[in-house]
């Protein structure tokens, strides 16, 4: 039958045609679980195995976003260090429970750091200070001597989500400050959301960092167009005394902004003349807007000048050389790099295209020396010796090698996955040591043991000390890491105790004898004093009602001997460090008898450091 | 000659320029004392991988790290109800440098004088003070070791530390050796020894001749 043959003719066509149509493979080209064969691997493993008992040869200091903290690593070896609380409580360290660090705190439990900033000497980092940004309009200065948070700065007046922080000038004169969610200053102004274009401000300032304490006060404020400020970076060598700052929405919309500030193909990069800046208060110059003088572009020209930049830029980074500045558009595919004399002459020749709201733009072709096609949504570029430059693609979820005058992409690494910040060894100095790298990515995607929806983030090394890039470990951390710096470990010389003759503090006894409690009224004062393996008072009685100032000594001067002092059902716990004194004030308010005891393990009577508070009945 | 006669001649004897040089290096190596350490006692754990150290002077305790370490020993010792090591406990620490300080001044005596009976006398003195210090201290580390306090939270048996050489004690290996400064001391001994002998056998010729 004529049907049949061509049914079996058909069947047979498509028997052949089957391989022409194939199926999707299970994984994509090129996705393996590792970026290298077995001998690299076992490359990998022997440039990141650190024996133990052996140190590392960098720290990187990690943000920790969210969580309020800075996470301290080792490179190569990838272990967490130690952790820094900034802007949240940390009973481990007993920060946000003792006097000082409660009232540093205030009243905010939380904080959003992003980008940590080392102190600088000539463009380099010197090992003194760490200055963290905090979303809440705050900035941190962490001391490098002993890795303790030592101040904060703020909420500081009209800055408003402080997401442009805190990168230091070249030499440390300041850390910096801006803001990416505009808002009517000062605060507490209330301006219907429709007159966002008009009436809400962005402000970008400069923190003053004593040279001898670090010290932070508020330097000048220089109030801007209603962009959102994102990130930032301080000019160095021919282009220091400058300040970049990324800005998106120059659309000045509000609502839906994935859409909304999404519309133009350039958004702006505002340099900032933070001499002039600092001249013009000096001269008396700014409106004193929210308490502090505010200093307005309209009617003092020549501080700030904005950079047209594609599109919707992220980062804004100057390489060593200070003279290239790097513009990452995260909505396209090429990173944007600026020339910086061709600003000045810019600027010199009044070479502009427009102005907004008195700030004048600088004509784009005039002041761009390249796009470097580097791929999908760059973010941030870091640098390494011989001129070669790193910028993280999120789109692309890949690190791209260029090299700066060439403008020539040599190589890229793929990162698992979605790359954000990426650091390179001392990779945004004046001479980056090349070696190392982190991409520090948003996603892990079970390339760890599952532990549940609340995944942590991944953080990969790679070695960037030849040609080709290679990925040599997987780590990972809590949320959240943004920003990271990686300083070489003989730049820090913390101390190891607090040496005795330097403990100032008022009540601190140092012998057992000198301890006791004293009555003036309500208020009563306890001095104790911590040593293996006693607290001493071991009781102390009060009456409901008092108020009880407890100030308690480590007298230690060994290494590693911390004592920990844990009040049960009064929520306190504070940690002493060999040679410091803290204090710690609460309402006895609670009648009974409430054990204390030494929570930081120290000695082999530690579970015998315990005591009482008994709180008589009124 | 009798014994006597021969004792009496000896003592008679004058010292030389070269014997009266070498008691005048004596004295000048006593001075020493003030200066270096008479012993060390280096103390390794696992938890002390850098070790505990103490030195020993004539007139003080000096922990290693700053002094720190002295207080770490104490520290640790407390919990085997063993004293404090404290300054004011060693009365060495008030007679040893004045002791030391006297056979100084009679090395110099002795030559200044040039006599031999000065010279055996220092002798003499030196090395009782020398041994009556060595077994001093060796009762002092014997009376730490044993005196413990019944309360203490950790037993131990009674026991002496190591005077010369290593010792494991619990967790601890403890080195305890004679420090520069005692080395020094011996080296006094040894000078006076040799200014007598030296004069002794300066003189033997002319003992022999008489003997003819």
């Amino acid at each position: 039958m004529k049907s049949t043959k061509v049914i079996w003719g058909s069947a047979a066509l498509m028997v052949l045609a089957l391989p022409a149509i194939g199926c999707a493979p299970s994984a994509p080209a090129g996705a393996k679980r590792t970026a290298a064969g077995a001998s690299d691997i076992a490359v990998a493993a022997q440039k990141t195995f650190v024996a133990p008992g052996d140190l590392d040869e960098y720290y990187m200091f990690a943000s920790g976003g969210h969580s309020g903290n800075v996470y301290v690593y080792g490179i190569p070896s990838m272990r967490h260090l130690s952790t820094i609380p900034v802007y949240s409580p940390y009973p481990a360290t007993g920060y946000g429970f003792d006097d000082d660090s409660r009232k540093m705190l205030g009243n905010l439990t939380w904080g959003d750091v992003h980008h940590p900033s080392l102190s600088e000497t000539n463009g380099d980092y010197d090992g003194r200070w760490l200055f963290v940004n905090d979303m809440n309009g705050r900035i941190a200065r962490i001391d490098l001597r002993d890795f303790k948070t030592k101040q904060i700065l703020g909420p500081v007046a009209n800055i408003s989500g402080n997401h442009s922080g805190a990168f230091v000038t070249p030499n440390t004169e300041y850390a910096m400050m801006g803001t990416r969610f505009s808002i009517p200053i000062p605060k507490g102004t209330v301006v219907p959301i429709e007159k966002y274009a008009t009436e809400y401000k962005g402000v970008v300032a400069g923190v003053k960092i004593d040279k001898t304490s670090g010290e932070m006060s508020l330097g000048w404020e220089v109030m801007l167009p209603p962009f959102d400020f994102d990130l930032g970076d301080a000019g160095k060598k021919v282009s220091d005394g400058w300040m970049f700052w990324t800005s998106y929405n120059a659309e000045r919309a509000t609502g839906k902004l994935e859409v909304t500030a999404s519309q133009r193909d350039r958004d702006y990069i505002a340099a900032v003349d933070w001499r002039a800046a600092e001249k013009a208060i000096a001269d008396g110059k700014g409106d004193m807007i929210g308490g502090v003088k505010v200093i307005d572009p309209k009617k003092v020209p020549g501080i700030v000048y904005l950079m047209p930049c594609g599109k919707s830029p992220h980062g804004v980074d100057v390489a060593p050389n200070g003279k290239w500045i790097v513009g990452s558009g995260k909505l396209q595919g090429v990173t944007t790099v600026f020339n910086f004399e061709k600003i000045q002459t810019a600027i010199r020749n009044k070479d502009f295209t427009g102005e907004e709201d008195g700030i004048p733009v600088l004509k784009y072709e005039s002041i761009k020396e390249a796009e470097v096609t580097v791929g999908l949504g760059p973010l941030h570029t870091q640098f390494g010796p011989d001129d070669f430059a790193y910028t993280s693609l999120f789109v692309d979820s890949a690190i791209a090698k260029w090299k700066l005058g060439t403008w020539e992409v040599v190589d890229k690494v793929p990162m698992s996955y979605s790359i954000g910040h990426l650091a390179a060894a001392e990779g945004d100095t004046v001479s980056p040591d090349g070696k190392y790298l982190v991409g520090l990515n948003k996603l892990s995607h079970g390339r760890h043991l599952s532990v549940g929806p609340s995944q942590p983030e991944s953080s990969q090394l790679v070695d960037i000390s030849e040609e080709k890039m290679k990925l040599l470990y997987d780590a990972f951390t809590e949320p959240e890491p943004h920003y990271a710096q990686i300083v070489k470990a003989d730049k820090l010389h913390p101390i190891e105790v607090y040496p005795k003759e330097e403990n100032k503090h008022p009540l601190a006894v140092w012998d057992v004898k000198d301890t006791g409690v004293t009555r003036n009224g309500t208020n009563v004062t306890v001095k104790a004093v911590l040593v293996r393996s006693t607290i001493t008072p071991t009781s102390v009685t009060v009456n409901q009602g008092d108020t009880l100032t407890v100030a308690i000594t480590n007298i230690e001067q060994t290494t590693d001997e911390l004592h920990g002092f844990g009040l049960l059902d009064y929520n306190m716990n504070v940690v002493v460090d060999p040679g410091e004194t803290k204090t710690f004030t609460i309402k006895a308010d609670k009648p009974g008898v409430f054990p204390y005891y030494c929570t930081n393990f120290c000695s082999a009577l530690h579970q015998e450091m315990q005591g009482y508070l008994i709180v008589n009945k009124k | 000659m009798t014994i006597v006669q021969r004792t009496n001649r000896f003592f008679e004897l004058s010292l030389n320029l070269r014997e009266r040089a070498l008691v005048v290096v004596a004295a000048l190596l006593l001075g020493s004392v003030y200066l270096l350490p008479l012993w060390n006692l280096t103390m390794f754990a696992p938890q002390y991988p850098d070790g505990l150290r103490m030195n020993i002077y004539s007139y003080k305790l000096e922990g290693g790290n700053a002094g720190q370490d002295v207080k770490e020993i104490n520290v640790l010792n407390h919990y085997i109800g063993m004293k404090d090591l404290a300054a004011e406990d060693f009365t060495e620490f008030k007679w040893m440098p004045f002791v030391v300080g006297a056979i100084g001044l009679l090395c110099l005596r002795t030559a200044a004088h040039g006599r031999m009976m000065d010279l055996v006398d220092v002798t003499v003195l030196y090395t009782y003070f020398a041994a009556f210090s060595l077994w001093s201290f060796g009762y002092k580390l014997y009376s730490y070791g044993h005196s413990l306090a019944p309360t203490a939270a950790v037993k131990v048996a009674p026991f002496m530390p190591p005077m010369f050489g290593h010792k494991k004690l619990a967790n601890f290996d403890v080195y305890s050796y004679p420090a520069a400064g005692s080395y020094l001391l011996t080296l006094v001994v040894v000078l006076l020894v040799a200014a007598l002998w030296l004069a002794w056998r300066d003189d033997a010729p002319a003992v022999m001749t008489v003997d003819t």
